[in-house]
């Protein structure tokens, strides 16, 4: 058993961060507002540079202070950017989403937090120095964002829990391996880049074929296009 | 438990809990000197809670003639487990003989109790406004309570003991650190705070426009001496909370032997912390738009889920493995 308070402060600080991440996933989840969503999406990006930011500092190691500015200017500036464009195009602004079985999802969302840490136990004991137990958090991330894309119609809140699932893979890469070579770094990113850019097709091509963006209505299939739905 | 016995405890703690009874009306006084000011307007004096309170005690009391004897000692119910509740939190010492009787959940005990008899004295007269007024503080505490009990766990979690005085002390000793299990709790217990105080977003102490009221619509049947004991009741619990806020995670400065000197600087500290308090509250006001009653639910709920994530970061990211 180690005590957290035993850490120096800026250890105790990625520890902070983490769990602040967390809590906007819980923010993102229980978001309706598409544009609230967004936002909530950039300050989790942006916690997220921040967290790699002082485990790079912690740990004197360059190329995790270079992820962090990339984590910083894609995900907490550029596609929160193109996104918040992209519904201002389609007119989603002021969308609100109906969401159903709200506190079922939130319940559903704290059991995967202790799932996760109670999945991760055998492999934080191995030791990763004192960011193990951040990979119980980022697991959660990532099934959460997984939820998020189960529980939402709307593409682009879809979207935006595939891009928290990504958030939580990269604070688990930091926490367990104190991040992955630059070269995937540099990879991922890009990919998560031109993902956003399909997905921005994507969404026009989907909004101008059944003039909104709740993919549950694709699932429908009608033969001529004035039948109602 | 030596100190039980001792006489300059139970001086300290009686000397406690009048301070109580001077200081919340003087804290709802500067928070809404502080509003005034923040909107442009002189405001009244800090020291019109206390003129308003002689104004009603020396006042005669009215009673409807449908109310029932509990009407009349509701009043005194709620006054004292308030005072009582209040007495139990650490203002200037810890280590009193009051905070070894009762622990942090005596404490949501006996607020339970007199908000208990809040309700049942709001529903007596048999008003439309007192019953609505009744269902709705039911349906804020019935969410609020669990937070709390919740943000208080996860303090006792860390100190390995529901007692108010083990948790302080283990804060002392932590010293400054950051831990995101302390940063939830603190979030969750002050939107708890904010709910059961009556304050905004969740009800405004400031109006008695009648779809908006909680509190105000339960004792709008009292007058005379009742209302006073009902308004100094809830100041009370303002001042409550807030000292239990500043006390829990801004201990520093709090006395831990009975000297003269040690007890000045807490009560300097204490007066401090209360004062920037006030401020915050009075700017938060100011900021915030009072929400619909329906989204009350909302509020609450997401200060279950803060306290609910203090808990599980405690155990996931600071216990460890």
């Amino acid at each position: 058993m180690i005590e957290s308070s035993g850490l120096p402060l800026l250890q105790q600080a990625v520890l902070v961060l983490a769990a602040l991440v967390l809590f906007l996933s819980f923010v993102l989840i229980a978001q309706t507002r598409l544009v609230s969503a967004i936002h909530a999406f950039a300050w989790q990006g942006g916690l997220l540079a921040a967290a790699t930011a002082v485990v790079a500092m912690e740990n004197a190691e360059a190329h995790l202070l270079i992820s962090a500015l990339l984590t910083l200017a894609l995900k907490a500036v550029l596609i929160p950017w193109m996104l918040h464009r992209l519904t201002r195009r389609l007119n989603l602004e002021r969308d609100v989403e109906v969401v159903q079985h709200t506190a079922l999802v939130h319940i559903a969302a704290v059991a995967i937090v202790i799932f996760s840490y109670w999945l991760v136990l055998p492999i934080a004991q191995q030791g990763f120095g004192f960011t193990r137990n951040i990979i119980g958090v980022s697991l959660a991330i990532v099934l959460i964002g997984l939820l998020m894309m189960i529980a939402r119609q709307q593409a682009v809140s879809q979207v935006l829990g595939f891009m928290s699932m990504e958030n939580g893979l990269f604070l688990a890469a930091v926490s367990a391996t104190e991040g992955m070579p630059l070269v995937v770094e540099l990879g991922i990113a890009f990919d998560v880049l031109v993902a956003m850019v399909l997905f921005g097709v994507f969404f026009l091509q989907i909004h101008t074929s059944i003039d909104s963006l709740d993919v549950d209505r694709l699932n429908r299939l009608r033969e001529r296009p004035d039948e109602p739905l | 438990m030596d100190h039980l016995l001792s006489l300059p405890a139970w001086t300290i703690a009686a000397l406690q809990a009048l301070l109580y009874l001077a200081l919340a009306p003087l804290l709802v006084g500067w928070v809404r000197k502080v509003k005034a000011r923040l909107q442009n307007r002189r405001g009244a004096p800090v020291l019109q809670p206390f003129s308003d309170l002689r104004k009603l005690l020396s006042k005669e009391v009215h009673v409807a003639h449908t109310a029932s004897p509990l009407f009349r000692i509701a009043p005194y119910i709620v006054f004292t487990a308030t005072w009582m509740a209040a007495a139990t939190v650490p203002l200037l010492a810890v280590e009193l003989p009051t905070a070894a009787m009762a622990d942090i959940v005596v404490l949501v005990g006996l607020l339970a109790l007199g908000r208990f008899f809040l309700a049942l004295a709001g529903m007596d007269v048999g008003t439309a406004f007192g019953g609505m007024g009744s269902s709705r503080e039911m349906l804020v505490s019935a969410l609020a309570e669990p937070a709390m009990l919740m943000a208080v766990f996860t303090l006792a979690m860390q100190a390995h003991s529901t007692n108010l005085s083990a948790v302080i002390n283990y804060q002392l000793v932590l010293g400054l650190s950051l831990k995101p299990s302390l940063l939830f709790a603190l979030a969750g217990l002050s939107l708890v705070a904010i709910a059961e105080t009556g304050r905004i977003p969740v009800d405004n102490p400031a109006t008695h426009l009648e779809l908006t009221m909680i509190h105000e619509a339960m004792i709008l049947e009292y007058s005379g001496r009742h209302l006073a004991l009902m308004e100094w009741a809830a100041q009370i619990k303002l001042a409550l909370y807030g000292v239990l806020i500043v006390s829990i995670f801004l201990p520093w400065g709090i006395a831990q032997t009975f000297a003269p000197l040690p007890l000045l600087i807490a009560f300097g500290a204490i007066g401090f912390k209360l004062l920037a308090l006030g401020v915050l509250l009075a700017v938060a006001e100011t900021v915030l738009a009072k929400m619909r009653l329906f989204r009350a639910p909302a509020l609450l709920n997401l200060a279950l889920l803060l306290a609910l994530l203090g808990l599980l970061s405690h155990i996931i990211l600071e216990v460890g493995v």
